[in-house]
């Protein structure tokens, strides 16, 4: 009964702790005073990518069956839709930034930016751009799951290596405390989801052994 | 629009990669004489304007913006020198012309031009700075701040004759 009810209570609170990691970087950045010297493109293309760093947490999240009353069928839809809406926020973000200042966009795609953060975000973003693509095309490209993962979790681990360093690096509208949470939290996540991963194939390997 | 900044940024890399090749072979005599050439650094001529006028203040001020020019080799002071500065400011884009001044150095090398406070843009908050006039190689300089809050930039141009 009493196990039952802490149950009851942690769903709601991990909620909570998800909304809270990435809606008060979001809400902090929007009281950005850089913000007053900034055209509405360029706000947009910063905004796309702070949504993005959000997005990036959620998805381990999803696929681990962490977040509490998604079955495994809806979390992995769902980490699929938002995997295509990562893609979206990062074509948001990369033509707002064309368009507010074209020479240093081109510099970063090209690798010759110097800014130091420039080749992490742009090397996570194409990542993620493969990832968007090949998922789609999986079944009718007749690779396994396991075949799949092969691909998908070093492209993963590329997407929140580059993402975190890409905005910890970053001087502009994000808050530090509350943009180094997220990304902390966008770590342990991707930690705990390759933690449980690796120890389930273990399980499994062992059982086979067994047998 | 798009097509006419990446020639001219064509345009620029690849004088500045001729540049970079031309002087390869000449760059240890000079170094073993004295003071090396200032370098163009990446992403020194994004957003350049051609010929800004010399002003007495960019906009409002309020922000100061200060180097000097020597010549490579000897290290002279150059006098007289046209020094063009602009950056993303509380007053205007990096692009946008207002954003743009030049001012001359003095008798001693040394400029100075007052300016509206530099923001971060692009991730870091830096100035732009350009020596430009034909007489030595033209060299572009991206100096970034420390801290957004500074209210003082410096940068530092040693030219090597055209």
């Amino acid at each position: 009964m009493e196990k039952k009810g802490r149950r009851s209570a942690r769903a709601p609170l991990i909620w909570v702790a998800l909304a809270l990691a990435i809606g008060v970087p979001i809400a902090l950045a929007a009281g950005s005073e850089q913000l007053a010297w900034r055209g509405p493109v360029y706000i947009l293309a910063g905004f796309a990518g702070i949504i993005a760093l959000g997005l990036v947490l959620v998805q381990p999240l999803l696929i681990g069956g962490y977040l509490p009353g998604l079955s495994a069928y809806r979390g992995r839809r769902a980490h699929q839709w938002i995997g295509g809406a990562l893609a979206l926020a990062m074509v948001i973000h990369v033509a707002g930034l064309w368009i507010t200042s074209p020479p240093d966009m081109i510099d970063a795609l090209t690798y010759t930016s110097p800014t130091p953060f420039s080749p992490f975000g742009v090397t996570a973003m194409w990542a993620i751009f493969i990832v968007a693509l090949l998922a789609p095309l999986r079944r009718r490209l007749g690779l396994r799951l396991r075949t799949w993962r092969i691909v998908h979790i070093p492209l993963a681990i590329v997407i929140v290596a580059g993402s975190v360093a890409h905005c910890l690096l970053i001087e502009g509208t994000m808050e530090t405390i509350s943009k180094a949470a997220l990304c902390a939290a966008v770590l342990a996540a991707t930690v705990k989801v390759m933690a449980d991963l690796w120890r389930r194939r273990t399980l499994r390997g062992e059982t086979a052994a067994r047998q | 629009m798009a097509s006419v900044v990446l020639s001219r940024r064509n345009l620029l890399v690849a004088g500045g990669s001729i540049l970079a090749a031309g002087t390869s072979g000449l760059l240890l005599p000079a170094r073993a004489d004295g003071l090396a050439p200032t370098e163009t650094m990446s992403g020194g001529a994004n957003n350049y304007r051609k010929g800004a006028a010399i002003v007495e203040r960019i906009g409002k001020g309020g922000f100061w913006m200060s180097g000097t020019v020597r010549r490579a080799g000897d290290g002279a002071p150059l006098a007289g020198q046209r020094i063009q500065i602009w950056a993303h400011t509380t007053e205007g884009q990096e692009h946008e012309p207002q954003s743009h001044g030049a001012t001359l150095t003095d008798k001693d090398g040394k400029f100075r031009l007052d300016m509206p406070q530099i923001i971060p843009i692009f991730g870091q908050p830096h100035g732009h700075l350009a020596y430009d006039s034909g007489e030595f190689k033209t060299v572009f300089l991206r100096p970034v701040m420390r801290s957004a809050k500074e209210t003082s930039l410096e940068a530092h141009f040693v030219l090597q004759a055209a």
